[in-house]
């Protein structure tokens, strides 16, 4: 598949979720300073504490770094953090249509939802 | 122009998807001629054996081959083939000198503390060069690759002593700020050559304000000493380090130029067999240059490799592949300057520069860009380039670099610009 299939641009040109959360209830900032891909999530949850209400993110970066955040943000909405946490490579791959990565690539897709789980552990720790 | 040199190159003739490679990632790594994998291959099939202990044909021919490899390099840069001694890299030439500064300073500024004797100046003179002293200062440049900032920001760290810098202009050029040359200047460090401008820098100038406050010039000339005729002697620095890789040689095989009477003064920064003279259990005393710097077995296949690199470079000429990058420099950015929105970073022009460009097309990231050329088989560089106070300074936090070398031609870069116009179609 082709990484910059239609759907790949169309969250990249439009990326959905893109914000910053006023009350959100934790935050995390996290990059690729290699490349340098940026990124700013927030999260707000569910009164019983273990759901996603609401998730934004700010950030710039490649084509790649950005959809990736932008298709798993919608992903994220009414999940529990216990599930979030236990997301694997592969599924997220999945969720961008499982595009052929180069190895140099894959750490730009993994970007967010490796600093949502970073973020979420932060979170509980701190709690 | 150099013409018709590719096919020297194994590499450059592979096709995928039938399309040949445009290799534009020189200031990386560069590709090898036949020439080259010959001579490794031919040590390994014919006389591979340790340097200077077998008292055997093909030890000998081995020890005979590796000196060579020292003495064509000192004759490459016009310097004695003593002041040439193998490292891995450029990074690790300069990690040797900047733990050399410390060693001299631990071992030798401490007997000197304790003896209290203050023997003559002028004896010592070469050797006091070496031990630093807390508050004194090292002269670095914003557009320093990692490998000669970080060695030096640690040393400044173990010994407290302060860095400074001199910034860099709008067009890609450091500012010589005389001010920043004082008594408390000890080492100047400057890359030769900008691996991600470009950027020729006036060497010569810094050399005579760091000599006029005694203070060692370090030159990073990684990208410079490949692309251009340089002689160590005319520019007069004190200290010298660049990649065997990025001129045609293996990877594994770096200098590190040092003048004589100051590698005669240097404290080792490695141990071990090879370069000792005299060991009993408790003391070592050290062996004669340039063994003293390189202990344990050295990279003997890939200093080879290095004659074979330099023969190949001396038979097109210097001032050829000079000549043959600027013409293609040139017409680069004449290309690259007519599309749209595609901004370029460092000097205007091919006199003031290698041939190594960076730049950004508006709004698309160079990982997406770079990703796109790779599909049609072009290789250029997207990244911080291992500059991330450069890229501070040009705000931005990653660029586009293509870089060339002799074998490129006017094609390669009509298939980038091609490609490019292709890129913005896509992010358009």
């Amino acid at each position: 598949m082709d990484i910059y299939m239609e759907e790949i641009m169309d969250h990249y040109k439009n990326p959905r979720n893109k914000g910053k959360i006023k009350k959100a209830d934790f935050t995390l900032a996290d990059s690729n300073p290699l490349c340098g891909d940026e990124l700013e999530i927030s999260i707000k949850l569910e009164k019983d504490q273990q759901t996603v209400k609401e998730i934004k993110f700010t950030g710039k970066g490649c084509a790649i770094s950005q959809a990736s955040m932008s298709i798993l943000s919608e992903y994220l909405i009414g999940k529990k953090l216990q599930q979030i946490i236990a997301l694997k490579n592969e599924d997220l791959f999945r969720l961008l249509g499982n595009i052929q990565l180069s190895v140099m690539r894959v750490k730009c897709a993994l970007l967010g939802l490796r600093a949502v789980q970073k973020a979420i552990v932060v979170y509980k720790i701190g709690k | 122009m150099i013409n018709n040199i590719k096919k020297d190159f194994p590499l450059l003739n592979k096709k995928i998807n039938n399309k040949q490679i445009v290799y534009l990632d020189n200031a990386a790594t560069t590709q090898k001629p036949d020439a080259v994998i010959y001579a490794i291959s031919d040590y390994y099939n014919k006389y591979n054996a340790n340097v200077y202990r077998g008292i055997y044909k093909i030890s000998e021919e081995a020890t005979v081959e590796y000196e060579l490899a020292h003495a064509r390099v000192a004759d490459f840069i016009s310097c004695h083939k003593e002041e040439i001694i193998f490292t891995k890299n450029t990074t690790e030439s300069i990690n040797l000198l900047a733990y050399s500064f410390l060693n001299s300073t631990l071992l030798i500024g401490e007997i000197n503390k304790n003896d209290n004797k203050k023997e003559s100046k002028e004896d010592n003179k070469e050797e006091n060069l070496f031990i630093l002293n807390k508050g004194d200062e090292i002269l670095l440049t914003e557009m320093e690759h990692h490998s000669n900032l970080v060695p030096w920001q640690q040393l400044a760290k173990k010994l407290g002593l302060k860095l400074r810098f001199m910034k860099i202009d709008k067009k890609g050029k450091f500012i010589i700020d005389k001010r920043l040359f004082t008594e408390k200047t000890r080492i100047v460090a400057v890359t030769h050559v900008s691996n991600v401008l470009g950027t020729i820098n006036d060497v010569k100038k810094i050399v005579k304000l760091a000599h006029m406050q005694n203070a060692l010039v370090v030159v990073d000339a990684a990208q410079s000493v490949p692309h251009m005729p340089v002689n160590v002697h005319e520019l007069d620095c004190d200290f010298m380090a660049f990649s065997g890789h990025k001129m045609l040689a293996s990877t594994g095989i770096g200098c590190l130029y040092g003048k004589k009477k100051l590698l005669e003064k240097m404290q080792p920064f490695m141990y071990g067999g090879g370069m000792i003279h005299l060991v009993d259990c408790e003391n070592a005393s050290w062996n004669n240059l340039p063994m003293k710097f390189e202990a344990g077995t050295p990279p003997i296949a890939e200093a080879i490799s290095m004659t074979a690199a330099i023969d190949y470079l001396t038979k097109q000429g210097m001032k050829n592949i000079r000549r043959h990058e600027m013409e293609l420099t040139t017409y680069a950015l004449e290309r690259l300057k007519k599309i749209k929105g595609l901004v370029i970073y460092g000097p205007d022009t091919a006199e003031e520069r290698c041939g190594v460009i960076s730049f950004n097309l508006k709004n698309i990231h160079p990982h997406d860009i770079a990703t796109v050329l790779d599909k049609e088989n072009i290789a250029i560089r997207a990244g911080n380039h291992c500059s991330q106070p450069l890229m501070n300074a040009l705000q931005t936090n990653a660029t586009c670099r293509v870089s060339f070398y002799l074998y490129n031609t006017f094609d390669d870069i009509d298939r980038l610009v091609k490609c490019l116009e292709k890129v913005k179609k896509i992010f358009s």
